[in-house]
């Protein structure tokens, strides 16, 4: 007997479940400037490399009359594929299908997927689109978000975990992304939050749209909940494969080195920072007049911009770059900064990627609002992070290192492995016009003309102590260098950090102030 | 970069050229706060007032009820004092951090 028949049955079984949520359905998420789930994975991964699984699978809610109802795949795809040529496992939720709600063998496939990226070793990416909880499984669905919260963070530091979020992500469903590595938001797209702006509504009377409740822009800029902001799902893709060429694969791995190259000569690189430290200048020119081929691929651009995060390559290999930004509230710490920058720290020390710190902030923000947020806490993480982290950490000192900013950013009492310091540096308890006004304050206070004495002492103070000079004198720098030196120095740092191997005390684990 | 267009942030008497971003605009600015003025603490609807303007009470003594998340709050007085002026009549709906009540201490 021919087998004909029996791959005949199965080809009309895959197409019926290929569906999705019926045309319809499809045409309504089309509708709403949405690609399907399946379009969606087809675009991210290598082309003909997506299997997936669990096709057939089928929901087991048995109340409300749920029996009755197909939901095909039961409203999530799953499967393995590549990404430049490696593998990856991937989820995507569709929403065609009962909105993607999540019942209990949706959140089985989920899990399925979530296991076998993590004994495999290779990335995980999760496309949420999903209108929540399926209600008629009732605590099912409560049980299939808890094991997939569990599995984030058994995965966390392992293997790189992704999330993109291209259509409501609300109520507990938040939780799985915010316990990833990287989220990825699409204007108009994206909705994230925890409670509804109708239930806000009701409740507390306040009205607010989904778009300014918890739109991609709300958590690009002002929540710090996402990572990446793109305007279309193709753009948010790109920086998807973008990402995943400068991360490794696991925690046991470093990142593909390619091909190094010299950066773009724009300019010199010292005449990018102006000579007063007081006036403010693009740390990410900076950056790019030192990266290979000028290439610099930024994290979080949006969310606290005091302070620059992302990936860049020296020599070919994957540095992560953590800056102060003179150019935004003169690249002060504070409470979003130190948590955006003490995260990326974490994640570089996770990923075995070195990092290069550029340091040029006067200190901490100042205001009732900044000691009432805890920015004690959360100053903290950063000297957490930083003293942590065992990876090669390199500093570059270019203008103003004072008080608790400089012990803060990566200094060597934090162990950095090489502190290089511009001669425009002034490293110091704080700047001349503090200093001199705590260490003279009798003088000027005395004097005939205080303005004029104040003035004087400052200079005096700028003179002594506004240098690299005191600290290199005590070895806290390891050398002042000329700025055009500063890649050559990086490069040569980094070459010889490469076998670096340090253990710290053995613990289970820190308890870091998060 | 454009000279005129940047805003000033001080740090250890240090004036910086700088830019703001939206959050730091937006953030909350502190005010000492008035125990004279009682104000919501969450959005509501006035169920009651017990009290007239020039009435004395006591430390404890009920001011009104306000109800909010299904919840009646009991609004109580802070210290022994006065009423001296009543912004709100039962039925209300009010906002958070609306101005009820205004006492003073005896």
């Amino acid at each position: 007997m021919s087998l004909k028949r029996n791959i005949l049955d199965l080809r009309k079984r895959k197409s019926e479940v290929l569906k999705g949520g019926g045309e319809k359905a499809i045409e309504k998420q089309v509708a709403m400037g949405k690609l399907t789930a399946r379009e969606r994975i087809l675009y991210i991964l290598d082309e003909g490399s997506f299997h997936e699984y669990d096709l057939f699978v089928e929901h087991v809610a048995r109340d409300f009359d749920m029996e009755k109802k197909k939901l095909h795949g039961d409203g999530v795809i799953i499967g393995t594929g590549t990404i430049h040529g490696s593998p990856v496992c991937i989820f995507a939720q569709d929403f065609t299908v009962a909105g993607g709600s999540l019942g209990l063998m949706h959140a089985r496939k989920i899990t399925k997927i979530m296991d076998h990226a993590l004994k495999m070793r290779v990335p995980l990416i999760g496309i949420n689109d999903s209108g929540g909880a399926r209600i008629q499984e009732g605590v099912n669905s409560l049980a299939g978000y808890g094991e997939i919260f569990f599995r984030n963070t058994l995965a966390s530091g392992v293997i790189p975990q992704i999330s993109v979020i291209l259509g409501p992500c609300a109520g507990g469903a938040v939780y799985s992304p915010a316990l990833t590595d990287f989220v990825f938001v699409v204007n108009n797209i994206s909705k994230m939050f925890i409670t509804g702006p109708s239930v806000i509504k009701t409740v507390l009377g306040e009205e607010i749209s989904m778009e300014e409740l918890g739109g991609a822009k709300v958590h690009a800029e002002i929540t710090g909940n996402a990572h990446f902001y793109a305007e279309s799902e193709l753009e948010c893709f790109d920086q998807i494969k973008k990402l995943m060429n400068y991360i490794p694969w696991n925690n046991t791995q470093k990142a593909e080195k390619i091909e190094p190259a010299n950066p773009k000569k724009k300019k010199k690189i010292e005449n990018i920072v102006p000579g007063d430290p007081k006036m403010p200048y693009d740390i990410r020119d900076i950056i790019e007049a030192i990266t290979d081929n000028s290439e610099f691929f930024e994290i979080m651009e949006m969310f606290a911009p005091n302070i620059v995060i992302g990936f860049g390559r020296l020599n070919g290999e994957t540095v992560g770059f953590v800056a102060n930004q003179p150019k935004v509230l003169a690249g002060v710490l504070d409470c979003d900064s130190s948590d955006k920058a003490a995260r990326f720290i974490r994640y570089c020390n996770a990923f075995n990627i070195p990092i290069v710190t550029l340091e040029d902030l006067p200190g901490y923000l100042p205001g009732v609002d900044q000691e009432h947020a805890g920015v004690i806490r959360h100053g903290a993480k950063i000297l957490y992070a930083y003293s942590e982290a065992t990876v090669p950490k390199i500093t570059v000192i270019i203008r103003k290192a004072y008080g608790g900013g400089y012990i803060a950013m990566n200094s060597r009492h934090l162990r950095a492995d090489f502190v290089f310091a511009w001669p425009t540096a002034e490293i110091a308890v704080m700047g001349p016009e503090g200093a001199a006004n705590i260490v003279f304050r009798k003088e000027i206070a005395e004097a005939e003309d205080s303005e004029a004495m104040r003035q004087v002492k400052i200079e005096e103070y700028k003179e002594k102590f506004a240098n690299p000079y005191v600290a290199a004198a005590r070895g806290y720098i390891d050398e002042v260098i000329e700025p055009e030196d500063t890649r050559k120095m990086l490069l040569h740092a980094l070459q010889v950090s490469a076998n670096k191997s340090v253990m710290g005390p053995k613990k289970k684990h820190g308890i870091p102030p998060f | 970069m454009d000279e005129n267009n940047f805003e000033t942030i001080i740090v250890h008497s240090a004036k910086y050229k700088t830019e703001y971003t939206r959050k730091y605009r937006n953030r909350p600015i502190w005010e000492a706060p008035n125990e004279n003025y009682i104000y919501s603490f969450i959005p509501g609807t006035i169920i009651d007032v017990h009290v007239k303007a020039g009435e004395k009470l006591k430390e404890g003594d009920s001011l009104l009820i306000l109800e909010a998340m299904k919840m009646h709050n009991n609004v109580q007085m802070p210290f022994d004092g006065k009423v001296v002026k009543v912004f709100v009549k039962p039925g209300e709906k009010i906002p958070k951090r609306h101005l009820m009540i205004e006492i003073k201490p005896l």
